[in-house]
């Protein structure tokens, strides 16, 4: 039953990067928009992208913290008892990000969504930095078990984590761009269809070459997950290469649709293949999946409660995107502002 | 990284456990002002759209698609500042965090299915105004009702397992080795509890947006848009106050039935006697002397059980182990919060009765200013209230974290640096609020001038586009 619920873990963890992860890389192509005048459409297009889907996608990251402490609580207590500063980093960074996306989209005054937009951009790009050095910390095997604290610094400033961090935001960047070049083509945009589709490109070679040089990384910092990958994740870490790839050769041809599904398979594929590679640890090398799962029946209803979400709130999502996809949630107050003719209008 | 060190080190190291419980109190506290209004508003604003759609009202359609605009800046700082309690939760308590997880962390999974359908259909709704048709609109705000509901009702059923832990066995080490979920869930407090705040969170939220538009009343902004914005609000908070008298009431009783200690620090009783006063107010000392305040002689006796009267027996804090009550300081909180709390219900309870009053007897709300004035001063009284209230139920648990299982002290982090992400977080949560405020402020003050600008938002399809022309004929409420 735990093999059950680590799936369950790994469903909702690869969920979050698929979907909340372009949230945060849009965030990231707000930040090197450049200017107010030059940023201005790009970033209407990112307010427009993710205003009514990202707090939606971010639930997923509750509900993988709710299930790793339910059913893993001895992992889940080692990990942020020594992963605290990234941690506490994490959370500040969605306060101020989701805050700060929320009041810009209220506010129509350049001078107020200046400093607003800045907060939200960088701390689209701290968190998932952060997160991704969290992973690279696990993964590394630098979270002891046992109620006994890492080192507070070393364990995610290291060379794994600093490959993680950065695989995170490029990673993020690339999901970004693609979704990006579909809302614009959605919108018939052709000028920022061709914008994000260069900056895809660019970020999908990136994304590419740094997870290529993790491999050499991993090879000398993390032996254990380096062997799983190179052995029992193999087909998976090969089935995201070629998602990544086969979704370049999509953009070079301008095959948006498809684009799009291939780089969110590779983003899902390689998740999968970091759980499959550390299995049977939870925590490398010092807490097995089955050690540190909790009582069967706290198993089970989270099982439950997992199948009660699949019936109930994926065919709700489907809904929340069916209807975005189709634009009939279009941004909530478009027309009050150029009625007031307020200055710098948000989209 | 010489810098870096030195905190993750020694040098800055500060005994983490009153900083853990600082943080972790100002986050809830902070929190939990937002809670109400992501689990009322939408209804309020439910009742708006309805009567909009039903009577072709349009002062109610604008107000509902004011609010519903209002209701995502809000929504949006309750979700990740809820975000933060999730973390926080292994941050600051990592050992009760891996030790009672297990149980604990269940109604959360329960929550996080809630908070999902929230999440999604408040961004259905709150972007569906121009394209979705009226009545399908509407009804895409239902589930977030239910689901703020559904959501209140787990949140709150994890706090009342921390005070009536059940549904789990230990082996001999201390460690949870079974668990019965729906004991979990279903514990002795949590129907209590949950009432209590569910009750709490329409009370709040209807006074606290009620009290806005009191202040534009007495603005000047008599007009009807204005008056709807008071009436939807404040009617559901006065049928909610007497509903909240009875519902606290009751789980007074409970608490003095089940956890005598806490009901001992909220009644200031050192020790166990019939007879005991209600002191309103008043402070005890460390020796068990109770000074100043009001004793209503025989009063608390007779709340705890008015069958038997003031020979109702209370037990005292003195009977229970020192090192197992809360101390001293936290007795003389328990009880000044319990006296804000009842004492501010009492005067929303009294506010709520003219309302009802004028209703019968004049069929319209009251007239008078001085109405308006305490009306406007209603939300900040209510949102206080509760959070005496969680004060009350918080420190009187101490110094317990899992009652009678696992002390505070026991459950935190050994990271020193706790008091350093106390005073950070404290300043973005204080610039968070302020900025709320002003935006919040910001939006009604351009709703204002655009209203004097165009006649008409256009809700439901853009009626100057041909192309939307099928739209504007459904007619409305079809």
């Amino acid at each position: 039953m735990d093999e059950a619920v680590a799936v369950v873990l790994i469903v909702a963890v690869s969920t979050y990067a698929v979907f909340a992860g372009a949230d945060f890389g849009a965030g990231f192509w707000d930040l090197v928009a450049g200017g107010a005048d030059r940023g201005e459409r790009p970033r209407a297009l990112v307010d427009h992208s993710i205003g009514p889907v990202w707090e939606a996608n971010h639930v997923w990251l509750i509900f993988a913290l709710v299930v790793l402490w339910t059913a893993f609580p001895e992992a889940f207590a080692s990990i942020t008892l020594t992963l605290f500063v990234p941690l506490t980093l994490v959370a500040l960074g969605i306060v101020l990000r989701g805050a700060s996306f929320a009041f810009r989209k209220s506010l129509f005054r350049t001078s107020e969504r200046r400093p607003l937009g800045a907060i939200f951009a960088f701390s689209s790009v701290l968190v998932p930095y952060c997160m991704g050095a969290v992973a690279g910390a696990i993964a590394s095997g630098r979270v002891p078990a046992g109620g006994e604290a890492g080192d507070p610094w070393s364990s995610w400033v290291n060379p794994t984590s600093i490959v993680g961090g950065v695989l995170a935001v490029t990673v993020c960047a690339y999901l970004a761009s693609v979704y990006l070049i579909w809302d614009a083509h959605r919108l018939a945009d052709d000028s920022l269809v061709e914008y994000f589709r260069r900056r895809a490109v660019v970020t999908a070679v990136a994304a590419g070459a740094v997870a290529f040089a993790g491999i050499f990384v991993l090879r000398s910092d993390a032996r254990y997950v380096f062997d799983g990958f190179t052995a029992r994740a193999l087909p998976l870490v090969v089935l995201s290469a070629l998602c990544g790839v086969g979704s370049l050769v999509l953009l070079l041809r301008r095959s948006y649709r498809g684009a799009r599904l291939l780089a969110a398979g590779a983003v899902a594929s390689i998740v999968w293949a970091w759980g499959v590679a550390q299995w049977p640890y939870i925590l490398p090398t010092s807490l097995k999946v089955s050690a540190a799962a909790a009582p069967s029946a706290t198993l089970t209803a989270v099982l439950v409660v997992f199948g009660i979400a699949a019936v109930l709130v994926v065919p709700s999502l489907a809904l929340l995107y069916t209807l975005d996809q189709r634009s009939l949630l279009p941004e909530e107050s478009v027309d009050s502002q150029r009625a007031t003719g307020a200055s710098t209008p948000a989209s | 990284m010489s810098a870096l060190s030195l905190l993750g080190g020694n040098v800055l190291a500060v005994d983490p456990v009153p900083w853990a419980r600082a943080q972790m109190a100002f986050t809830l506290a902070s929190h939990i002002i937002l809670v109400p209004l992501g689990v009322s508003w939408a209804c309020m604003t439910l009742v708006a759209n309805w009567r909009a759609i039903k009577r072709e009202d349009h002062d109610a359609l604008l107000l509902a698609q004011r609010w519903s605009k209002y209701m995502a800046v809000t929504f949006a700082v309750g979700a990740v500042t809820g975000t933060v309690l999730t973390f926080e939760f292994g941050l600051l308590w990592p050992t009760f965090m891996g030790t009672w997880g297990a149980a604990f962390g269940i109604p959360f999974a329960v929550e996080g299915l809630f908070f999902f359908i929230e999440a999604i259909f408040i961004a259905i709704y709150i972007f569906g105004w121009k394209r979705l048709r009226p009545w399908p609109h509407f009804w895409t705000g239902v589930p977030i009702v239910l689901a703020g509901i559904g959501g209140t009702l787990s949140v709150v059923a994890a706090n009342a397992w921390m005070n009536e832990p059940a549904g789990f066995t230990l082996n001999k080490a201390g460690e949870v080795v079974d668990v019965d979920p729906l004991k979990v869930i279903f514990n002795d407090a949590w129907p209590y509890e949950a009432s209590h705040m569910l009750v709490a969170a329409y009370l709040v939220g209807g006074f606290l947006i009620a009290s806005v538009y009191a202040v534009g009343m007495l603005k000047g902004r008599r007009d009807r848009y204005h008056r709807l914005g008071f009436l939807i609000p404040f009617t559901i908070a006065a049928i909610a106050t007497p509903a909240q008298m009875f519902v606290g009431d009751t789980l007074a009783r409970w608490v003095y039935n089940n956890e005598p200690t806490k009901f001992a620090a909220i009644e200031l009783v050192p020790d166990t006697e019939s007879d005991v006063p209600e002191t309103l107010l008043g402070r005890i000392d460390s020796d068990g002397n109770v000074t100043g305040g009001i004793a209503i002689p025989g009063l608390a006796s007779w709340l705890s059980d008015p069958s038997t009267g003031t020979s109702t027996v209370i037990q005292g804090l003195d009977s229970f182990p020192a090192d197992e009550r809360p101390t001293t300081r936290e007795v003389n909180t328990v009880h000044l919060a319990w006296d804000v709390m009842v004492g501010l219900a009492t005067l929303l309870f009294l506010l709520s009765a003219w309302y009802w009053l004028a209703w019968i007897f004049r069929r319209d709300m009251p007239r008078s200013k001085l109405f308006l004035w305490v009306a406007s001063g209603a939300g900040v009284a209510a949102v206080l209230a509760m959070e005496a209230g969680w004060v009350v139920t918080e420190v009187g648990r101490q110094p317990w974290i899992v009652h009678n299982y696992m002390k505070v002290e026991d459950a935190a982090t050994t990271n020193g640096g706790v008091w350093i992400t106390f005073i950070v977080v404290a300043a973005i949560y204080l610039t968070l609020a302020t900025t709320v405020i002003l935006v919040l402020r910001s939006m009604s003050r351009r709703f204002r001038r655009q209203a004097e600008l165009v006649d008409t938002d256009a809700p439901y399809g853009p009626r100057e586009l041909p192309s939307e022309r099928t739209q504007e004929e459904e007619p409305v409420g079809g």
